[in-house]
C-alpha cells in the first residue's frame, strides 16, 4: 500500500480552488457586465455614465470624506489606546487588549442598533446630524482593525532604542516624535488600510444611522435593485481600481520608510 | 476483498434503486413526494404557535394557529391526495431581490410578488395560467375562486380582470398606502396631504418608504395635488398617477429633494419601531403595517399611545400581492402544479384566511363569510353609534356597526381612522385609489432620478466645503513634503560611510 504523499504544490489546490471559484470567476462576470450594455455588446457607456455625472463623482468624493475622517478618528483615538497598552507595565495585558477587543465578538448590527438609541439619548434626534453619526458609527465598528496592528508594532519596538535616545539627551516628546512615531509606521499603514477601505462601501451603517445620502456600496445596490448589472458592475470595478490605488501607495509609503529606517539606523 | 465486494454490491443495488425511484417519479403512479419550492415575503404567513388566550372564538367555530400554516397544508394534503407533497418555503426582502434569484438560475414553482412584479412576470411570459379545475366556482372546495372578492377578482369589472391579471395571479393579500400618524402631535390638516414629507413644521420627524416606487409616488401626489383633489374619473387619475414622463420625472426629482432635506429617514423596515416609540410623529406606510404599528402602540405596556392612519386627499396606491406559478417551475410537471393550485387554495379557506390576517395584519383577498365574521369580532361594537359600509368588498350589505370615535368624518367621507379603516378602506377612500403599473423601459431613468435624489451632487456644495476641503489638502500636501524632506531640511543628512 502507498502511503498518501503530497508536495507543496499539492497543498495549495485547496486554495486555489477556492479562489478560482469565488475570486477569479466572479472578477470576470464584473468585467464582462462593467464593459457591456444592455444588448451584451461592448461599450464604454457605462464608464462614461460613472465620469459624466456629478453626482456619481459627488458620491466617490463623499465616500472618501467618509472613510479619511473615520481613518483619521480611528487613528487619534487608537493611537494613544494602543500605546498604553504595549507600554503599561500591567502583567495581564492580554485582558487589557481583550476589552478592546471584545466588542468584536458582539454582531455588528446588534451593536450599531444599541448605538443608535445612545446616539438618540444623547443628540435628541438623531437625523440631523447625518455625516457624524455615520462616522462615529463606522470608528465603532472599525476601531478595533486600528489598534490591534499599531498594538503588535508598538509591542515589538525595542525599549533599548528608546533608553539610548534619553541616554543622548532627548526629552520624552523627542524620544517620541523621533523614535516611537517612525517606527511605528507599519503599523500606522497596515491599521489605515485596514479602515480606509472598507468604511468606503459599508453602506449598512449609513442606513442603520438613518444618513440618506449614498456612498459607493449604496449606489452599486441601488443600480442592481433596478435589474442594471452593467452600471453596477462599471462602478463596482471602478471602486476596485481606486482600492488598489490606495493599497498601492500606502504599501510604497511603508516600505520606503522602513529602508530609510535602515539607512538611520 | 469480500468486504469491498459486499459494499459494491450494496451501492449497486442503491443505484439500481435511486435510478428506478427517478423513472417512477415521470408516472402518474401514486406513492412518491413532490416538492413545492415556495417563494413568499418575509413574515407573510401564519407559523403557528398561539398563545392560548389568543383564540378567535367565532360563531362559526373558534380559530386557533397550532402548528404553522405550511405544516398544516402537508397534512391537509397529504391526507386528501394520492400523492404526497413537501414544501420548501423560502423568503424574500423586496420583489426586486426576487426578480434578481429568478434571473440568477434560482427554481420556485409558487411566488407571491407585488402587482408590477406580476405584470414584469406576466409580460415576459413567465408563468403558467392556473386551471379551470381552481377556477370553477361550481366546486364548493375551490376555496380561491369562491371566496376571493369579486371587486378584487373573479368578476368582469374586477381589479385583476381589469389588468389583465385574472388566471394568470390569485390575489392573496392587498391594501393602501397612507401616513400614520399620532394624532397629539400631528395636525388633521397636515396629515391629509402627501406634502406632510416635504411640511417643515415636521422637519425630521416623519419618514418615508426606502424604495423608489413609492416615494415616486408620493411625489406625483404631490405635484398634481390641485388636478387630484378635484373631479375627475378614473381612467384620468391613473394616468396622472402612473406618468413617466421625462417632465414630471425631473418635477419629481425636485420634489423628492426637499423630501430628503425633511424627512427623519429613508426607512425600510426601522419606521415601524421609530413610529412606536415616539422617534417620529408620523411615516408612510403601507396599510399592514400600519395595522401592525397600531397594534404594537396601543399594546405597549409602559406607555401605550393611540396612533391613526391617514389616506391623503390626493391619492392612494392601491396594491396587490399575488400568487403566480411560475413557468420554470411547473410547466412539465403535472403535480406539482395540483400542488401550488392546492397552496393557494388551502391559504384561501376562509379560517386560514383569517389565521393569516390575525398573523400579520394585512388583508385578505378572500372575502367569505367567515372573514366578516372575524372583522365583526374585532371591530363591531355592540351598540354602535356608525355604519362601516364594506359592501364594495364584501357584497350588499355587508355593513359593520362600528364605533364612531375611530373614525374621522369629514362630511360623507371617512378619511382617517384607526385599524379596521387601515384594514378595509372605505368606499370614497377607493374612489381615489390607483393601481401602480410596471414602469417598464421608464425603469432606467426612475432610477437615475432617484440615484440623483440620493446622491450627493458636486454643483450642490457650498463653495466654503471647497475651500476648506482644498486647505486641508494643501496642508496634507504640505506636511508630506516635509516629511519626506525632512533630511534635507530639519536634520543633517547621516554622512554614508
Amino acid at each position: 500500500m502507498n502511503v498518501l504523499r503530497f508536495n507543496r504544490k499539492q497543498l495549495c489546490i485547496p486554495y486555489a480552488v477556492f479562489l478560482i471559484l469565488f475570486v477569479i470567476a466572479p472578477l470576470i462576470v464584473i468585467v464582462y457586465y462593467a464593459f457591456t450594455n444592455g444588448e451584451g455588446k461592448f461599450s464604454f457607456a457605462n464608464f462614461i455614465n460613472f465620469f459624466a455625472s456629478t453626482n456619481t463623482l459627488g458620491t466617490l468624493m463623499y465616500s472618501f470624506a467618509l472613510a479619511i475622517t473615520t481613518t483619521l478618528v480611528c487613528l487619534l483615538l487608537a493611537y494613544p489606546t494602543a500605546y498604553i497598552l504595549a507600554r503599561s507595565n500591567f502583567k495581564k495585558k492580554y485582558v487589557l487588549l481583550m476589552l478592546f477587543v471584545l466588542p468584536m465578538w458582539i454582531n455588528f448590527t446588534l451593536r450599531i442598533t444599541a448605538l443608535k438609541e445612545i446616539l438618540s439619548a444623547i443628540e435628541g434626534n438623531i437625523s440631523a446630524y447625518p455625516f457624524l453619526n455615520s462616522v462615529i458609527g463606522m470608528t465603532y465598528d472599525f476601531l478595533p482593525f486600528m489598534i490591534l496592528p499599531l498594538y503588535t508594532s508598538l509591542l515589538k519596538l525595542d525599549k533599548s532604542l528608546l533608553e539610548a535616545a534619553s541616554d543622548l539627551g532627548a526629552n520624552k516628546a523627542v524620544v517620541f516624535m523621533r523614535v516611537t512615531l517612525p517606527l511605528s509606521v507599519p503599523g500606522i499603514v497596515s491599521g489605515i488600510t485596514m479602515v480606509l477601505l472598507p468604511s468606503m462601501t459599508n453602506y449598512v451603517v449609513l442606513d442603520m444611522l438613518y444618513n440618506s445620502t449614498y456612498i459607493m456600496g449604496s449606489l452599486i445596490g441601488s443600480y442592481f435593485s433596478a435589474y442594471d448589472w452593467h452600471n453596477g458592475s462599471m462602478i463596482s470595478l471602478i471602486l476596485l481600481v481606486i482600492i488598489f490605488i490606495v493599497t498601492l501607495v500606502t504599501n510604497r509609503f511603508s516600505d520606503k520608510d522602513a529602508d530609510e529606517r535602515r539607512t538611520v539606523l | 476483498m469480500k468486504r469491498f465486494k459486499r459494499i459494491l454490491a450494496v451501492a449497486a443495488a442503491l443505484t439500481f434503486a435511486g435510478g428506478s425511484a427517478a423513472a417512477l417519479s415521470g408516472c402518474a403512479d401514486g406513492g412518491e413526494e413532490v416538492v413545492l419550492r415556495v417563494c413568499n415575503w418575509e413574515e407573510y404567513i401564519d407559523l403557528g404557535g398561539w398563545g392560548e388566550d389568543e383564540v378567535i372564538d367565532l360563531e362559526s367555530g373558534n380559530i386557533f394557529g397550532e402548528n404553522s400554516m405550511v405544516d398544516d397544508f402537508t397534512e391537509w394534503f397529504n391526507s386528501t391526495h394520492d400523492f404526497s407533497v413537501k414544501v420548501e418555503y423560502s423568503t424574500f426582502g423586496t420583489n426586486e431581490d426576487l426578480y434578481n434569484r429568478l434571473s440568477l438560475g434560482d427554481v420556485y414553482d409558487l411566488v407571491c410578488p407585488s402587482d408590477y412584479m406580476l405584470m414584469k412576470l406576466i409580460a415576459e411570459g413567465n408563468y403558467v395560467e392556473f386551471s379551470d379545475g381552481f377556477l370553477d366556482t361550481g366546486n364548493e372546495e375551490n376555496y380561491y375562486a369562491n371566496g376571493v372578492s369579486r371587486y378584487i377578482d373573479g368578476a368582469e369589472e374586477s381589479i385583476f380582470a381589469e389588468n389583465g391579471w385574472n388566471k394568470k395571479a390569485a390575489c392573496y393579500m392587498w391594501g393602501t398606502t397612507g401616513l400614520v400618524y399620532n394624532p397629539e402631535q400631528a395636525e388633521e390638516t397636515d396629515v391629509s396631504t402627501w406634502a406632510l414629507l416635504m411640511n417643515e413644521n415636521y422637519k425630521r420627524q416623519v419618514t418615508i418608504k426606502d424604495n423608489v416606487r413609492d416615494a415616486y409616488f408620493a411625489a406625483l401626489g404631490i405635484i398634481n395635488a390641485e388636478a387630484l383633489k378635484g373631479e375627475l374619473i378614473r381612467e384620468e387619475r391613473s394616468k396622472l398617477l402612473n406618468d413617466t414622463d421625462g417632465e414630471t420625472i425631473a418635477r419629481a426629482e425636485d420634489v423628492l429633494k426637499a423630501i430628503k432635506e425633511n424627512v427623519y429617514s429613508f426607512e425600510t423596515d426601522s419606521g415601524k419601531a421609530d413610529m412606536v416609540t415616539g422617534k417620529v410623529v408620523a411615516n408612510y406606510q403601507w396599510s399592514g403595517d400600519a395595522v401592525y404599528i397600531m397594534d404594537e402602540a396601543d399594546g405597549d405596556e409602559n406607555n401605550p399611545v393611540e396612533l391613526w392612519y391617514s389616506v391623503p386627499d390626493e391619492c392612494t396606491n392601491l396594491w396587490f400581492d399575488g400568487w403566480i406559478k411560475l413557468k420554470k417551475g411547473v410547466e412539465w410537471n403535472e403535480k406539482r402544479s395540483i400542488a401550488a393550485e392546492a397552496f393557494v387554495n388551502f391559504l384561501s379557506r376562509p379560517d386560514n384566511a383569517v389565521r393569516n390576517m390575525y398573523y400579520i395584519g394585512y388583508t385578505s383577498a378572500i372575502a367569505a363569510e367567515t372573514v366578516f365574521e372575524y372583522m365583526e369580532w374585532n371591530y363591531g361594537a355592540e351598540d354602535g353609534d356608525m355604519n362601516y359600509d364594506l359592501g364594495y368588498f364584501f357584497g350588499e350589505d355587508k355593513i359593520l356597526s362600528v364605533d364612531a370615535a375611530d373614525f374621522v368624518v369629514e362630511g360623507e367621507n371617512i378619511n382617517k381612522g384607526r385599524q379596521l379603516f387601515a384594514q378595509y378602506p372605505p368606499q370614497n377612500v377607493i374612489d381615489r385609489s390607483v393601481v401602480m403599473l410596471d414602469f417598464g423601459d421608464k425603469l432606467g431613468e426612475i432610477n437615475r432620478m432617484w440615484i440623483n435624489v440620493r446622491c450627493l451632487d458636486l454643483k450642490d456644495i457650498s463653495p466654503a466645503v471647497y475651500g476648506v476641503v482644498s486647505a486641508v489638502a494643501a496642508a496634507a500636501v504640505i506636511g508630506i513634503c516635509l516629511y519626506v524632506f525632512r533630511y534635507k531640511i530639519f536634520i543633517r543628512e547621516p554622512k554614508e560611510k
